[in-house]
């Protein structure tokens, strides 16, 4: 019930109004869901998760194991929010989880009624016959709480923001802003961040600070000095883990319908001022509703106006709950206090309380408190150990860790007295320990009876802990319990590692921008809006977006350029630059081909191998002069052959001597391809003879393009006479315009990369990566140069010699031509081969395509012998249809290569 | 997220960096052993503990050896790979 | 040595097949802690070669039977499990893999685009999908099993045909005569024994350097996650190449998911934020709807890394010492076959036909067996 006045945490001039189960209700700005519903008398709010018991609401903050909604609002919704720390909103549409059609009337409510059936890992013992999958779907249709809403997408995303300070205190309680103090008088940068609405911690409920000043006033005075200071104090900012070398991970809820903002902070101290959490008494039924921690029935009335009953008893193993007891008896309350509980009378709600004398006491709510949790959690997660204290019944930070210090009641330093009470035997009425995950005292016995007496396997076999409160209030009761039926002490039955996050985090607070297109962005050209404007289709091609065809019909694309000439962009390709005197020697090292002995102006192709001997890269190498190469890589492969380099250098040679310049982005090329490239490339007057003789295949040229840089490289792709025109990127566009109208006269089509992939097959090119695989030797491709002349050493050079690499029956690549009469072949089709009735696989296709140029379909891969097996027919086997292939050579076209040499 | 130093570039990200391989090991060749090579290539003592391990600063390019314990995660110092062969 | 699944397994294989159940399980914490008990619980059979396909489809048929013979509810679940192929190159390694596992007598499908959304009508299918979907990878047998029901299925039949499991036993070296393994020192005193076997997933290296000999293993962290329980959304176990992140439902709700090694070789049982946050990112990518939903337990497990990611099963350098480990990312698919595997190694003292590729000798000779240089997907 709201009291006609007081309420430090509300304005009551604003009013909102929010539903829940489909009743309006109304509160106040500064409200909670769980406080408005306190208020408006509302005392079930949820079921619990296997019994569908009727609950109500516990505590005051993010240790809440009951009050769990599904929250809607304007676009905004969360499944499974805490109505303890969800703020009020105008509109706000809350719903009870886990129960049909809501809290009050919960179709499954029956299910208690069965609990004797259903014990801790009941589920294990069951449900075999005559399968789990037979129960299954109604299992999983019974468990989980909230539902998410199938059409939901995000609409804004977390910024994250790296910070640092001298000192960053979690928690502003009376502890956390005495030391924001102290380090800020001393001159220190300091950062407060507190899970709360406001600052205060306790201050905002209790009346007196630790040190007994008036917490009202302490408060207000010490936050005014810290503003003045220069302390930056964030609420609702949960640190929720510490990391690695004292990472603090911070959500921040700034805007309710936002995803929380996500903070990276690596201070020089951490300071830990968690607080402690209440603990529940362990009774019969002491999870109905109306039971509260005595914490949080203070919280509501001084924050919110909420007296939470009339006829109130409190039972309390400690003198925390003294200031409760006489705050409730000021507003008007018949309070009766009892230091242990029996029983409780009422299902839907608290009637009477029974005490140990069998006393039964007429009450409409109960006020519990069991001690206190410190918040150890992040000392934890920092590595930090715990010690069992007997004399504060809680767990302790025990030694200190580096970096990080733990103070107030998160380090046990409780203002009051604690008698511990403790479970000593399961009650006959079933008590609950964990109250969302439904794990009773009894559940603890079982475990403990069927041998689960590590903390962990009870957690496990019980799921005690495991539910979105974490275990908050349920952990310690729990290892308490199993300690006292196993026989043992508390300190030696231990606790369960604390996992980060602290508590639930959303989701998008971890995505920030990596969505869409930048969760791996793409690489683009320079020449992309040039493309798009000649038509270009684009498509992903090693983490570039590159044109894959200009025309639909890209058979007549790749027959256009086959014929005539055609234009393609190939300025992804790696430019990567070796300078040195030692250069060659470093490329020799590199690569499975010999590279030192290439003359300045010519170019090579070759293999660069993995150290183990399978192939990684291949592509050319031009010497630019005597100390000077450019390597040219795979698109996709550019990093990792630039770092291969740099390692080779740094590892092998004298580093002074050498240099590795990656200059792929320096640079745009654009291929000019086909019978009419020469022509095409005349026309533009690059002042350079472009004739046989004087420019060669596998060479290439410097010129002049509009006064800067041009290279030539007459290196082939497509089988055919082309030309590798490279201008620095500010010329790129400028020379795509020349070519394009020089282009013009000749017809020359623009080529994409689909139908540069069915010339280079044409020709029996192999693409790494598609048509090797990382088991691929260089033998398998048939060049055994290297490996059998060369004496010096190279990567990958001893993998060619293992008994594996030397196996007769290797995969090799190879052509396969079509002798059905069918369409090409698919890739991935697998070559099979029947022995005894079973089949085996003896390779598959890596590419396939129809040949416009010889009108048949091709195809290649890597067949089991293939170069024994030349003129052999296989079968082929795709998605359980066979047909029938030849293995032939790889090149189907020009194999003289006549055209190379045009 | 660990905090690496780079002899020449100081505490940065890990992110910004790429662990290549365990320190002291010898590069095989041609005239290795069957045993020898596989232990080059594939063998490694894989510390619990203190290790020293080369890796890579991919913005500045260098190699180096970084000591660190690999269960606390703790750095205890880095060392320019030249530096260390030569001492 | 390990009281994992692999080790549990064993010792139940050797009583149960071989009659011996003289064996005790040294555990240095509690069974099933290790990774046996912090893993996302995928299992497949859906492999590349041969080999693989040999063993885990061993194991598969095993985990079919499991819950009766242990007379112990490990919930398998086969919804069936999807690779996700984003692009029509993956398209193609997609057909190379079904085609492989069709003739190896696996039931994998090769699924297009309606196909997949029909069993995940979640994934992202919109303009701005950094990974369209265009069809994928499918095995009807494949799905999900509970981990913790595995280690104590096996751990309680183990026990009541006479095997000994001692928790809180770390072993911390080897007695070595002769140059053979004769038994082991622990925490708690000498034991001894001809046959020794360490499962002891990433701490392999410790081990084999107390007895001598280094192995082809590098540790890492691999971490996984669950989000807050929701009613079902998610029928299959799902994994996406593109954003590298798999993901299925747990029977309690729960979005159990997980992506990559941590990027820096470790013992730390203890995640990293860069690699979370690239999960976590690669989830929501996949399934813009769960960003609904929080974070509810992060933690990482020590995984042993081997060169091509294959297990290693077999004898070790020395005598008497057997191993059972390199399994890295996936071996909880392979518990019952590991299990058995080793029980018959290490009663017979010989390979059994499926393990013996699996022999550490295939570094040296350089058979391996590694699926992703084969089909682009490890484990
Ligand atoms: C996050 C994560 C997700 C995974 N997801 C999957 C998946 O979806 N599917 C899949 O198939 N696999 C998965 N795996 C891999 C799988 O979990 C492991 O391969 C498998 O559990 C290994 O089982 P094990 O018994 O060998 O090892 P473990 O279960 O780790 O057992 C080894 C045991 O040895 C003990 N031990 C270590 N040293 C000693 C010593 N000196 N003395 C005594 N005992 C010792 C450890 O305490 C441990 O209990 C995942 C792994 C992780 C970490
Ligand atoms: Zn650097």
């Amino acid at each position: 019930m709201r009291l006609p006045s007081g309420g430090t945490g509300i304005t009551r001039e604003k009013e909102l109004s929010f539903a829940f189960d489909g009743k309006p209700h109304r509160g106040f700005e500064g409200d909670t869901v769980a406080s408005a519903l306190l208020a408006a008398g509302v005392r079930t709010v949820g079921r619990s998760f296997k019994y569908h018991r009727p609950r109500g609401i516990w505590g005051h903050g993010v240790e809440e194991p009951n009050a769990i909604f599904d929250v809607k609002l304007a676009g905004f919704h969360e499944p499974n929010a805490r109505g303890t720390t969800t703020p009020l909103a105008d509109g706000l549409v809350v719903r009870s989880i886990n129960a049909r059609p809501d809290a009050s009337r919960d179709r499954f409510g029956f299910l208690d009624r069965f609990a004797k059936f259903i014990p801790a890992g009941f589920y294990y013992k069951t449900f075999m016959w005559p399968s789990w999958e037979r129960f299954e779907p109604r299992i999983r249709a019974m468990a989980g709480l909230g539902e998410i809403d199938r059409e939901w997408a995000p609409k804004a995303f977390s910024s994250h923001v790296h910070d640092t300070c001298d000192v960053l205190v979690v928690g502003a309680g009376n502890s956390g802003l005495r030391a924001a103090l102290a380090a800020a008088r001393d001159g220190r940068s300091v950062t407060v961040v507190d899970e709360g609405f406001a600052p205060g911690g306790q201050l905002l409920y209790r009346s007196r600070t630790a040190d007994g000043e008036h917490a009202e006033e302490w408060l207000a005075s010490t936050l005014a000095e810290l503003s003045r200071l220069g302390v930056t104090i964030m609420s609702r900012s949960t640190a929720y883990g510490i990391y690695d070398h004292n990472l603090v991970c911070v959500a921040e809820l700034k805007k309710a319908t936002n995803p929380p903002i996500s903070h990276r902070i690596r201070p020089k101290q951490i300071v830990l001022a968690t607080g402690a959490i209440e603990r529940p008494l362990v009774f019969p039924n002491n999870d109905r509703p109306g039971i509260m921690s005595a914490a949080s029935a203070l919280f509501y009335l001084r924050r919110h106006g909420v007296r939470v009953g009339e006829r109130i008893v409190i039972a309390s193993n400690n003198d925390s709950t003294a200031e409760v007891a006489e705050a409730f008896r000021v507003v008007g309350a018949n309070v009766t206090e009892v230091s242990s509980v029996a029983n409780v009378r009422g299902k839907n709600r608290v009637e009477a309380v029974i005490d140990e004398n069998g006393r039964s006491i007429p009450a409409d709510a109960l006020l519990v408190s069991g001690g206190y949790s410190p918040t150890v959690h992040l000392f934890c997660q920092a590595k930090g150990k715990l010690a069992w204290s007997d004399e504060r019944a809680a767990f302790v930070p025990k030694d200190e860790v580096q970096g990080v210090k733990v103070i107030g009641s998160a380090n046990g330093d409780f203002r009051w007295r604690v008698q511990a009470s403790w479970p000593t035997k399961p009650t006959k009425e079933r008590a609950w320990i964990d109250f969302q995950n439904d794990v009773t005292s009894k559940d603890v016995a079982l475990a403990a009876r069927e041998n689960f007496r590590s903390v962990e396997h009870l957690k496990r076999y019980t799921t005690l802990g495991m539910a979105t409160d974490q275990g908050k209030t349920s952990n310690v009761n729990g290892l308490a319990a199993l300690a006292a039926f196993t026989g043992r002490s508390i300190a030696e039955t231990g606790t369960t590692t604390f996992r980060p996050p602290y508590t639930p985090v959303s989701m998008m607070a971890f995505t920030g921008y990596r969505h869409g297109q930048l969760f791996n962005p793409v690489r683009r050209l320079a020449l992309e809006t040039e493309h798009r404007a000649a038509g270009a289709i684009f498509g992903e091609y090693g983490g570039w977006l590159r044109p894959a065809a200009y025309d639909r019909d890209i058979q007549s694309e790749a027959l256009r350029a086959r014929e005539g000439v055609g234009i393609f962009d190939a300025s992804p390709l790696g430019k990567v630059e070796v300078i040195g005197p030692d250069a060659g020697l470093l490329l020799d090292f590199n690569g499975y081909g010999k590279v030192s002995t290439l003359k300045p102006g010519r170019i090579r192709y070759g293999l660069t191998l993995n150290e183990n001997g399978s192939v990684y890269d291949d592509g050319v190498i031009a010497r630019l002069d005597e100390t000077r190469f450019l390597v040219s890589c795979s698109s996709s492969h550019v990093t990792g052959v630039h770092l291969r380099l740099e390692d080779i250098r740094q590892d092998l040679f004298d580093p002074t001597r050498l240099s590795i310049h990656n200059a792929t982005s320096r640079w745009a090329t654009l291929t000019v391809t086909g019978p009419k490239s020469r022509s095409l490339l005349d026309s533009l007057s690059l002042g350079l003879d472009l004739g046989n003789e004087a420019f060669p295949h596998m060479s290439w040229r410097m010129a002049t393009f509009e006064g800067g840089p041009v290279r030539l490289a007459r290196v082939s792709f497509s089988g055919d006479l082309s030309f590798e025109v490279s201008v620095p990127q500010s010329k790129a566009a400028s020379l795509f315009c020349a070519l394009r109208e020089a282009g013009a006269r000749f017809n020359a089509t623009m080529l994409g990369l689909e139908a540069l992939m069915i010339l280079r097959a044409e020709k029996g090119y192999i693409v790494i990566g598609k048509d090797t695989d990382g088991l691929t030797l260089p033998h398998d491709l048939g060049i055994v140069g290297p490996r059998d002349k060369r004496t010096d050493e190279f990567v990958g050079r001893r993998s060619l010699f293992t008994e594996w690499a030397q196996e007769k029956k290797r995969r090799q690549f190879t052509g396969l031509s079509i002798t059905d009469g069918g369409g090409p072949l698919a890739t991935g089709a697998h070559a099979i081969e029947r022995v005894t009735g079973k089949s085996r696989s003896i390779g598959f296709v890596t590419s396939s395509y129809f040949s416009p140029t010889i009108g048949k379909p091709i195809a290649l891969g890597l067949i089991e012998n293939a170069m024994e097996r030349q003129g052999e027919i296989i079968e082929m086997q795709h998605l359980g249809a066979v047909r029938k292939a030849r293995v032939s050579a790889a090149c189907a076209f020009d194999p003289e290569g006549a055209r190379l040499n045009a | 997220m660990h905090l690496i130093c780079c002899p020449f570039c100081g505490n940065r990200d890990e992110t910004e960096f790429r662990f290549a391989v365990e320190a002291g090991k010898r590069r095989g060749s041609v005239s290795s052993s069957p045993d020898e090579w596989a232990k080059y290539l594939y063998f490694q003592n894989n510390v619990k503990g203190d290790t020293r391990e080369v890796w890579m600063h991919l913005t500045c390019g260098e190699l180096f050896i970084l000591s660190r314990n690999s269960v606390t995660h703790s750095i205890h110092g880095s060392e320019p790979v030249r530096k260390a062969a030569e001492a | 040595m390990g009281g994992g699944g692999h080790g549990l397994a064993t010792a139940y294989y050797l009583a149960k097949n071989h009659g011996i159940s003289n064996v005790a399980i040294l555990e240095k914490g509690w069974i099933g802690g290790g990774n046996t008990g912090r893993n996302t619980t995928a299992v497949r059979s859906n492999y590349f070669y041969p080999e693989s396909v040999a063993l885990y489809e061993f194991s598969l048929q095993l985990y079919e039977r499991l819950s009766k013979e242990l007379n112990y509810n490990i919930m398998l679940s086969q919804r069936g499990g999807l690779n996700v192929a984003h692009s029509e190159m993956d398209m193609e390694i997609a057909a190379r893999l079904v085609n492989a596992m069709q003739i190896n007598g696996i039931d994998a499908e090769l699924f297009d685009r309606r196909q997949v959304l029909k069993v995940v009508p979640l994934l992202n299918t919109g303009p701005n999908a950094r990974y369209p979907v265009f069809g994928g990878v499918w095995q009807g047998r494949a799905g999900i099993c509970r981990h913790d029901a595995v280690a104590w299925g096996y751990a309680r039949a183990a026990s009541h045909l006479g095997v000994d499991i001692i928790q809180n036993c770390e072993v911390l070296d080897f007695i070595i005569e002769g140059g053979a393994c004769r038994g082991v020192s622990t925490s708690r005193g000498e034991i001894r024994s001809d046959r020794v076997a360490m499962a002891v997933a990433g701490h392999s290296s410790m081990l084999s350097a107390k007895a001598g000999f280094s192995l082809p293993i590098q540790s890492y962290s691999l971490q996984a996650m669950v989000s807050e329980p929701v009613k079902p959304v998610l029928d299959t176990a799902l994994l996406s190449i593109g954003t590298g992140t798999y993901a299925n439902q747990s029977d309690k709700g729960e979005i159990v998911f997980g992506g990559g090694l941590d990027r820096i070789p470790s013992y730390a049982q203890r995640g990293n934020p860069p690699a979370h946050d690239h999960t976590i990112s690669g989830l929501i990518e996949m399934f813009p709807a769960f960003g609904q939903l929080k974070i509810l337990r992060q933690w990482a497990g020590i995984v042993d890394v081997t060169p091509d990611s294959s297990p290693i099963i077999g004898p070790s350098p020395i005598p008497g010492l057997y191993l059972d480990c390199g399994w890295g990312t996936g071996g909880f698919k392979a518990i019952p076959a590991g299990g058995w595997l080793l029980a018959h190694l290490m009663a017979t003292g010989s390979h059994h036909e499926i393990s013996k590729p699996f022999d550490l000798d295939r570094f040296t000779t350089g058979r391996l067996i590694d699926e992703a240089a084969g089909s682009g997907i490890a484990h």
